[in-house]
């Protein structure tokens, strides 16, 4: 079993606490404050985006994230390295754009991120159809290939999908792109359970989830709770790193409160 | 008939999961209703009398003189509905649109050519339609926003980015993703995830199928050589693809912008690297971690970072040649065109002809080429008035 499952299955609360931020924003240094504040406030799991210039499964937040830290020069080796500092202390997946591991060189890469750590990879432009090349890679290299279904995956393809899955796989709450969104899909409790008849593997779900409540309602059907747009607009608008970091270590220790067992 | 996923290594599906049932979708009601006779024949008959099919092939005699080199005939998709080759593909997606039963159409823009054509064919088929324009190509196509907007379509700014037909498609593609159940893509090039790249070539072929009986009928024999502008594609494909069972030479154009060696181009083939871009691997231009760089080009239309996937395929294997021209041969060949020919081009295709102008010491006198004339130049006059100071 891949550390990520472990996690998963020894865990005693209710879902994983799941937190996203892009990687070197707003800086390499202030991401590092963000990456405490997500330790300090009970978080299991890092996730962290590698900035890419053309983020096309993300929404305003995330993307203007992802357009900030490019500007501050931050590169793919920059947020490796970001993942080194903090694999220690949680486990760390990347989420990453197809692109900038094709570019980094696939192996190279893998290499890489097994080199800082990291225990899992999400690129959220390879479906599975397209992923066998790079889920064989980080299988070699023991570092999970963590795939996406969405609601619109047929029953077929979550079946296929689920056959491929290792450490967890990532559903997405909505059609849709990264975002905070104001309810969550009454679609959900369904889409979930159709995944969850296919696989034993940990579900995790993220795009919209953005409140106490939604990640109650999130952690009565899955094993883990991601949470990125909100975070990253806690940080945009508190404008002060010091602000930014207690208001979002106190937000993920509401959250976790409602995790608990 | 199954349709490739893959010209070579390139093309392929890399979206995300949410649009990948939906491209199932799409390549299933294509592979059915492309064998249907009936769906054909009412393509057939809008091409016809909607589009105003067949276009002509001209022989462009006062520019043959000029030049001294071979003779150049000019398919005249200018004349086409709407001023370019765009709409040959919108109208053969509205009808899939249709036949899918989809309720709302989307597309993506760069010179504006591609988001008229949608628009005018959701206005025939009567679906509301919303058209992604890059800010920098909004100020730059103004005439074609107003004929979006009149034909009822939506134009959404996108500011993010480069601000041009990259970011536009990104945002068309997020819409999608979004409203992927009643909504239909229509992309406007031989771009994006299969199966589009080969659905697009398909519809634009009628181009090429055309030129083929026209030359055999005009010169009694075959071309020497097919040339038309590259940005996605589209134009260039739909001409070539006719001629793949021939050894007709071709030749795709891409815009060298301010120069390759500035690096303010278009010239995803020439200078770019492999790598994924909306949807497909194909050369595109990016930095060494895979950024997406910013195009440059005169043309809206070619300001682009990728290039269709079956081009660099057709790179690869050498069965065409790939060239570029600048902002300032191109705009010196809308000129000439205009004055030898009575012809105002499009700045794209101005790249076709410029290509010619600058290498016709490449042909024989006794050669006979065909040149893309994709589209005509109304839109770009403003945009040439200040380039070439006419309006002082
Ligand atoms: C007249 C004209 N020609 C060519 C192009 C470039 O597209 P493609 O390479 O797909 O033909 C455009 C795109 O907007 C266009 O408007």
């Amino acid at each position: 079993m891949s550390r990520l499952e472990e996690l998963f299955r020894s865990r005693k609360k209710k879902a994983l606490l799941m937190p996203y931020i892009t990687g070197g924003y707003p800086t390499i240094h202030e991401c590092r404050h963000v990456l405490d504040a997500f330790v300090a406030g009970g978080a299991d799991m890092i996730e962290l985006g590698v900035p890419f210039s053309d983020p096309l499964a993300d929404g305003p937040v995330v993307q203007a994230s992802a357009q900030r830290a490019l500007d501050e020069g931050v590169t793919p080796d920059d947020v490796l390295a970001l993942a080194g500092e903090f694999s220690g202390r949680l486990p760390v997946v990347l989420l990453v754009y197809f692109n900038c591991v094709y570019a980094y060189g696939q192996e190279r890469f893998v290499d890489a991120a097994a080199q800082a750590g990291v225990s899992g990879l999400i690129v959220p432009d390879l479906p599975v159809d397209e992923a066998g090349e790079f889920a064989g890679i980080c299988r070699a290299r023991g570092v999970d290939p963590i795939l996406l279904v969405a609601p619109t995956s047929t029953d077929e393809r979550i079946s296929m999908i689920a056959a491929q899955a290792s450490g967890f796989i990532y559903c997405v709450s909505v059609a849709g792109v990264t975002g905070a969104r104001t309810s969550l899909s009454e679609q959900l409790p369904d889409f979930l359970a159709r995944v969850r008849a296919k696989t034993d593997v940990p579900l995790a779900v993220g795009f919209g989830v953005s409140t106490p409540d939604h990640a109650a309602a999130v952690a009565e059907y899955a094993d883990g709770v991601i949470i990125g747009s909100r975070l990253i607009s806690m940080v945009a608008e508190a404008g002060d790193i010091d602000i930014a970091v207690r208001a979002v270590t106190s937000f993920l220790s509401l959250i976790n409160e409602v995790l608990e067992p | 008939m199954s349709i490739p996923a893959r010209f070579g290594p390139y093309g392929g599906r890399y979206v995300p999961e949410t649009v990948i049932p939906a491209l199932d979708q799409l390549a299933a009601a294509y592979e059915r209703m492309s064998a249907d006779p009936g769906f054909n024949a009412q393509l057939d008959g809008l091409l016809k009398d909607f589009v105003g099919r067949p276009t002509p092939l001209y022989l462009a005699e006062r520019l043959t003189e000029k030049l001294g080199g071979p003779r150049i005939y000019l398919k005249r998709e200018d004349l086409c509905h709407t001023g370019a080759h765009k709409i040959n593909n919108t109208v053969g997606q509205l009808l899939l649109a249709v036949e899918m039963g989809k309720k709302r159409i989307i597309a993506e823009t760069g010179a504006g050519q591609h988001g008229v054509a949608t628009a005018t064919a959701a206005a025939l088929f009567g679906l509301p339609c919303a058209i992604y324009m890059g800010e920098k190509d909004i100020a730059r196509q103004e005439l074609n926003v107003v004929r979006m907007k009149l034909l009822g379509a939506e134009v959404i700014p996108v500011s993010s980015g480069s601000r041009t037909l990259k970011d536009a498609m990104n945002e068309a593609i997020r819409d999608w993703v979004t409203n992927v159940g009643e909504t239909y893509y229509v992309i406007g090039s031989v771009a994006g995830p299969a199966p589009y790249p080969a659905i697009v070539r398909d519809f634009q072929s009628v181009i090429g199928r055309e030129a083929r009986e026209q030359i055999l009928q005009q010169e009694g024999r075959l071309p020497n050589e097919l040339i038309a502008c590259v940005g996605g594609g589209s134009n260039a494909m739909g001409l070539f693809a006719a001629f793949m069972d021939t050894g007709v030479g071709m030749t795709g154009v891409e815009a060298a912008g301010e120069g390759l060696e500035t690096g303010r181009h278009g010239a995803s083939i020439e200078r770019g690297a492999r790598g994924v871009l909306h949807g497909s691997l194909s050369y595109i231009l990016q930095d060494a971690y895979g950024q997406i760089l910013e195009a440059h080009s005169i043309s809206a239309g070619l300001d682009y970072p990728g290039v269709g996937p079956e081009h660099s395929y057709l790179h690869d294997e050498g069965r065409v040649r790939y060239d570029s021209v600048t902002d300032a041969e191109a705009l010196a060949a809308f000129t000439l065109l205009s004055e030898t020919e009575g012809i105002i081009p499009a700045l794209e295709s101005s790249h076709a002809i410029a290509y010619v102008v600058k290498h016709t010491g490449r042909f024989s006198p006794g050669d006979a080429i065909i040149v893309n004339l994709s589209g005509r130049g109304d839109k770009d006059v403003h945009q040439a008035a200040r380039a070439l100071g006419l309006l002082e």
